[in-house]
């Protein structure tokens, strides 16, 4: 299938992208394409205006700025994946890309897309929520905001970003000395996440954990840090993990079953967190 | 010319149809097009069930580059009978009538409902949204018992949704299912499966309106049978219809069918008198092509306190769909023939009960019914190991049938032609390291691993080689079984075949140019082999059942043979001596006792061409065709082990290693038969771990793409460790069985067994295919709160 | 709308709806069929190009993307009548049966051996996990591979 008819425009700037979005609010960002074009294909999404943003210059950067690493909106999944900035400073992150989709789809899907989509069962959101990173927002007359990741993802496909805003930046702690741990448990390797468990652990703070696929929206497991802020083993506090959790039951697993997962799982990347 | 002395039978010889596969210039079906095409588009019902009050087509008419939109009223006069259906099985099998284009009612989501004519293939997708059908939805029905009992009929004209009964009628001695000392009643749930060749379907339909010729391409394993039965469809005569199948990316039993869109593209190209293209996308395929299995088995096993096998009965409910495609209830009898498998039983039982439903029409899919039985019978002889507290190998061994070299009955009233089953079972467990096997399972047994080891065994026979034209009359196929091939040798000294049965990825190509080079003394680089356009080949019955080694060949043989003694006689003409003084050896015939004097065939072609001087009544040209109906089928057999590892934390199985020892008779190409077990058993892991059509109570496909079918990557599954024995067929002249259906044959009980092996000390005695994660987590935690 | 590309080393141009996926592109308006389209999800890999030297499934990328951009097919791998060792390995593998998944699983090859000239098995099996086969089971595409990249790096040292 191809997608419906749609009017294309090529930003020259993220101002641009601005100024294009706010004259037609059924108007879509594409950077790689790699969740909307899909969805068009199936005719399952009709913007009428695509506003490609993947030629706007210097939004693929990724470097250290004083204790974050900033990531541009347009770093590929492949670049932030074998970023060696990322490796050394926020692992989590680059391993967490290396598992997106496959090969393909890291060649051009990219991090700020990957946001944007704010797909419960994607991978990157959890980590930056784990993480507790800020993202970049930029809007209409130059405004600019900093939003939480825990703010930023809100809901079901629903990112904290008006019509006429594009996401700019993501900026990840530096998490050097600790431990961390990105687990997808999936039943193809290019499948989403059935559930998965990004876990952040000693040195430097306190133990964090944030679940994939176990609601509308990427979940801190708080029951799970509660019990371990108050001394638990990983064993005894992932007993916790569906603590406030929603998970959806469809074909790949029913609800109950996803919870039982989290806390295999949850246990399963604090101890490996723990010793890494 | 000299003769090459080469053999290439038995030999690895690499594939000649790759070149072009491989560079990107090979001929699939949406590579054509023609001047002056359009672009064809199904609208397709979005329920499984429901009423249709009205179709409003003139928005879409009135849409840019939109040439024509049609409904079923439309089309009405186009058609001299429904779409085919050409195995009605029983004499009071009830047939649902199912016409290109349903009118008052859509059975199934994706039944067609109209169709769209545009310049350009998005104009053609853009105007289908925009055809209006008011719907009247109705409740829809896909559970098998539920639909059984008839609170929602399917197709009101039957009265029913129960269509057809069919029974083997039973062999050997039935009291044995009262007397035996040991039985176990099991029943298996087998979902529906899609087939998913990688190539989606597709036709382009073309005419000649002053001659009334028409040409279909199109994707399909069945030319010869799509040009008798859509003539019929269509109301063309057969000798104006002209079927091509061009390189065809697969089948896998999905294309070994005649669809609505075949018919509806010819239909079309008459009324509007230009070529029209149908490209099928894969949301597309996963609606309107066949599924595969779905079925249910209610199965007894009776035995003795040794685990002799005494007897197996079998009782299935099979899903049919909402209409009969090509062969529909004739699947699950295909399947009725194998269920007492490799083993010596005394009494058999099958019967099967067909069932309508509101779900896309099931059909043959790779093994269509073998799998079936092949999986519900090695499902339940390890329920009876397990019932006896004995391994699982054992109680196969002393179950199998002793090795057997001519034909000979089996319990269920066919003969089998030859077998050696404690060969291939004896290799695989040797391979496999079976002892070493049970050890580390033990072991992990005993350290209380997350990660436990399972070890699943599968013992199979299939039924090969379809078929004997009497055996398919007696069992009401419309048919016969026989297939055609005619060689000729040119005199340049190559070799054309043109024969009946047409590959879609099997190499038979190289596989038939192999057995005439050594035959004519020539190199199969020096053979063109031409299938799959009835115009060329005229003569044949395709491809499926694994019958073109089987029968294909055989008459490939039989033409070969005929040239061998047409170019005797033309050899003692010329050596000017009688033919019996002729020794015939790799292409040439030599005088006895004067090795001098030869004429090698490649040298008769050219005589024979120009006919200068040839014998009288010798019809010039070295060109012969033979037409083969086999005296019964092949019998196929193997033994396959899976190992997998199992976190029994999440249920999660992994396959560690497959090995499988298989007797496909006499081998040509030992590569393309590997190859076909490695791509068999990969479909047969997946049916085991990873796929399953699933329906909401509505009756809407849940499993709606390839992200949430599981087709399985390399990833999820390992290489592959094989094995052959050879024992020769007694069918046909070269002694070979057929191999394309025997990975998906055996596989799924292999890995099924091997997961339930795996978490069996916790309890477990069942979890149904697919074995999902979920599925095991599930049957771990059902049998923790058993035992407690 | 304008889109220029080069493919196969030779610059291409056409007018296009902006909706033109990149396939379509390649097969219907410069005519390079060899790409071929098996899915609608970008799943199954089958429509698998190099952009600028790194695998992309062309179904999931639009023309207008791809302007400017440097395109490798499967009909640019074979050079001077020289099939390239990837086309070479397959073929000595028997690592294709209807070949209509080969040459996604080609580029897809092609572009992951430049970022990892000498992998193991488990590598390629998971290089390859975008690219969906029905016909082979892995077994043979996998060996063909590890062949054609043990001969590259060989031919390259």
């Amino acid at each position: 299938m191809i997608p419906a008819p749609f009017e294309y425009a090529r930003a020259e700037s993220i101002d641009h992208a601005i100024e294009l979005l706010s004259a037609d609010e059924d108007a879509k960002i594409i950077a790689g394409g790699h969740s909307l074009l899909p969805l068009m294909r199936l005719r399952l999404a009709r913007p009428s205006m695509l506003v490609d943003v993947s030629r706007i210059g210097d939004l693929s950067y990724i470097r250290q700025d004083d204790d974050e690493v900033a990531i541009g909106a347009l770093a590929r999944h492949h670049d932030v994946a074998n970023s060696e900035a990322l490796q050394q400073l926020c692992p989590i992150v680059s391993y967490a890309a290396s598992g997106i989709g496959d090969p393909q789809v890291r060649h051009v899907g990219t991090i700020g897309g990957s946001c944007a989509h704010s797909d419960p069962a994607s991978d990157m959101p959890t980590v930056l929520l784990a993480l507790d990173a800020s993202l970049v927002v930029r809007g209409p007359n130059g405004a600019s905001r900093t939003v939480k990741a825990a703010d930023f993802f809100k809901g079901l496909f629903e990112p904290d970003l008006a019509s006429n805003e594009v996401l700019a930046e993501i900026r990840v702690p530096k998490t050097t000395g600790r431990g961390w741990s990105y687990i997808k448990f999936h039943r193809r390797a290019q499948d989403w996440a059935l559930v998965g468990v990004a876990a952040l652990a000693g040195n430097g703070g306190g133990p964090a954990v944030a679940l994939t696929n176990m609601g509308e929206r990427p979940l801190r497991a708080a029951g799970v840090e509660e019990a371990l802020a108050g001394g638990a083993d990983p064993a005894t506090a992932a007993q916790r993990a569906d603590e406030g959790t929603s998970p959806p039951s469809d074909p790949f697993g029913s609800a109950e079953y996803r919870r039982e997962l989290a806390k295999v799982l949850v246990r399963r990347a604090l101890e490996e967190a723990m010793v890494r | 010319m000299a003769q090459v002395k080469e053999r290439f039978v038995g030999q690895p010889v690499l594939r000649k149809e790759d070149p072009e596969l491989l560079t990107g210039q090979a001929r699939y079906i949406d590579n054509l097009s023609l001047p002056g095409m359009m672009w064809m588009a199904v609208v397709r019902s979005p329920f499984a069930h429901a009423g249709i009050k009205g179709i409003d087509t003139s928005s879409a008419k009135a849409m840019p580059g939109v040439l024509g939109v049609f409904t079923a009223a439309d089309l009405e006069g186009e058609w001299g009978g429904p779409l085919p259906f050409v195995w009605p099985i029983t004499e009071d099998i009830k047939v649902p009538v199912h016409w290109p284009l349903t009118k008052d009612r859509a059975r199934f989501q994706g039944d067609g409902v109209a169709v769209v004519l545009a310049e350009t293939r998005g104009q053609a997708e853009d105007a289908v949204e925009a055809v209006h059908v008011d719907w009247e939805p109705l409740a829809a029905v896909t559970d098998l018992e539920e639909a059984a009992k008839d609170e929602v009929v399917i197709h009101e004209d039957l009265g029913t949704n129960v269509v057809v009964h069919w029974s083997h009628g039973g062999g050997g001695d039935q009291s044995v299912f009262e007397m035996a000392p040991v039985k176990i009643t099991e029943r298996y749930v087998a979902p529906r499966l899609i087939p998913n060749a990688i190539e989606p379907r597709g036709c382009l339909a073309d005419l000649n309106p002053a001659m009334g010729e028409f040409t279909l391409y199109s994707a399909t394993q069945i030319p010869h049978i799509a040009r008798v039965t859509l003539g019929g469809t269509c109301g063309i005569p057969e000798s104006k219809l002209r079927i091509v199948a061009p390189d065809v990316g697969g089948g896998f039993g999905s294309k070994l069918n005649v669809y609505a869109e075949e018919a509806l593209a010819l239909a079309l190209a008459r009324r509007t008198k230009r070529p029209v293209k149908w490209i099928e996308t894969r949301s597309e395929n996963y609606l309107a092509t066949i599924h595969g299995r779905g079925v249910i088995h209610d199965v007894e096993i009776a035995a003795t306190e040794e685990g002799k096998i005494l007897g197996f009965r079998v009782k299935e409910l099979a899903d049919m769909g909402a209409y009969y495609q090509l062969l529909t209830p004739g699947i699950p009898e295909l399947g009725g023939w194998v269920y007492m498998g490799p083993y010596d039983v005394q009494a058999y039982w099958y019967e099967f009960t067909g069932i309508v439903t509101n779900a896309t029409p099931t059909d043959a899919y790779r093994g269509a019914g073998r799998p079936e039985a092949t999986y519900v019978l090695e499902r339940a002889v390890d329920a009876l190991a397990r019932h006896l507290g004995k391994d699982p190998a054992e109680v196969r061994r002393i179950n199998l049938v002793p090795p057997f070299g001519e034909a000979k009955p089996s319990v269920m009233g066919l003969n089998v032609d030859s077998g050696d089953y404690p060969a291939t079972f004896e290799r695989a467990l040797e391979l496999a390291g079976y002892d070493e096997l049970r050890t580390e399972q033990a072991a992990r047994r005993q350290r209380r691993d997350v990660k436990q080891l399972g070890i699943g065994l599968s013992s199979y026979i299939e039924m090969c080689g379809l078929a004997p034209s009497n055996i398919l009359g007696a069992l009401r196929y419309a048919a016969g079984g026989w297939d055609a091939c005619t060689v000729q040798c040119l005199p340049d000294g190559k070799v054309v075949l043109k024969i009946g049965t047409s590959p879609h990825g099997q190499g038979h190509v190289t596989t038939w140019a192999q057995i005439a080079a050594d035959t004519l003394g020539v190199t199969p680089d020096d053979v063109e082999v031409l299938h799959g356009d009835t115009s060329i080949s005229p003569l044949g019955m395709d491809t499926y059942g694994s019958r073109s080694a089987s029968v294909g060949q055989a008459a490939l043989f039989h033409a070969l043979e005929k040239i061998k003694e047409k170019a005797r006689t033309l050899a003692a003409h010329e050596l000017e001596v009688a033919e019996d003084d002729l020794e015939f050896e790799q292409g040439a015939f030599h005088v006895r006792g004067a090795p001098d004097k030869v004429r090698s065939i490649t040298d008769l072609a050219v005589s024979a061409w120009h006919a200068h001087s040839v014998p009288a009544g010798f019809e010039p040209n070295l060109e012969a065709t033979a037409v083969f109906d086999p005296p019964n089928f092949t019998w196929p057999a193997g033994t396959h082990v899976c190992v997998v590892e199992v976190d029994i934390q999440t249920g999660q199985a992994q396959v560690r290693a497959y090995i499988a020892v298989d007797d496909c008779g006499v081998v040509i190409n030992p590569m393309i038969v590997d190859g076909q077990i490695h791509g068999g058993v990969t479909q047969g892991i997946a049916e085991a771990l990873f796929e399953e059509a699933v329906y909401d109570a509505e009756g809407n496909l849940m499993t709606s793409t390839m992200t949430n079918y599981l087709v399985p990557s390399a990833v999820e599954v390992p290489s592959f460790q094989l094995d052959r024995r050879e024992t020769p067929s007694t069918t046909n002249p070269m002694g070979v069985k057929g191999i394309g259906e025997a990975g998906t044959i055996a596989a799924p009980p292999a890995v099924v067994n091997a997961v339930i092996d795996a978490v069996s000390h916790l309890g477990v005695t069942h979890i149904e295919k697919p074995a999902t994660p979920e599925r095991v987590w599930s049957a771990i935690q059902g049998a923790k709160g058993g035992a407690a | 709308m304008h889109v220029g590309v080069t493919v196969n080393g030779e610059r291409r141009e056409a007018d296009v709806e902006p909706r033109t996926l990149l396939v379509y592109f390649l097969r219907e308006t410069i005519g390079l069929t060899g790409t071929n389209v098996g899915c609608d999800t970008s799943s199954c890999g089958a429509c698998t190009v190099l952009v600028d030297g790194e695998s992309v499934k062309s179904c999931t990328m639009l023309a207008l993307q791809a302007d400017g951009r440097d395109i490798t097919t499967i009909e640019g791998m074979a050079s001077d009548g020289q099939l390239h060792p990837l086309q070479e390995a397959f073929h000595r593998n028997h690592g294709l049966q209807c070949g209509y998944c080969t040459p996604g699983m080609i580029m897809a090859a092609a572009s992951y051996l430049k970022e990892n000239p000498r992998p193991t098995e488990e590598e390629v099996r998971e290089a390859l996990e975008g690219n969906l086969c029905r016909c082979t089971g892995y077994h043979n595409i996998v060996k063909s591979i590890l062949d054609a990249a043990g001969r590259m790096s060989g031919a390259t040292t």
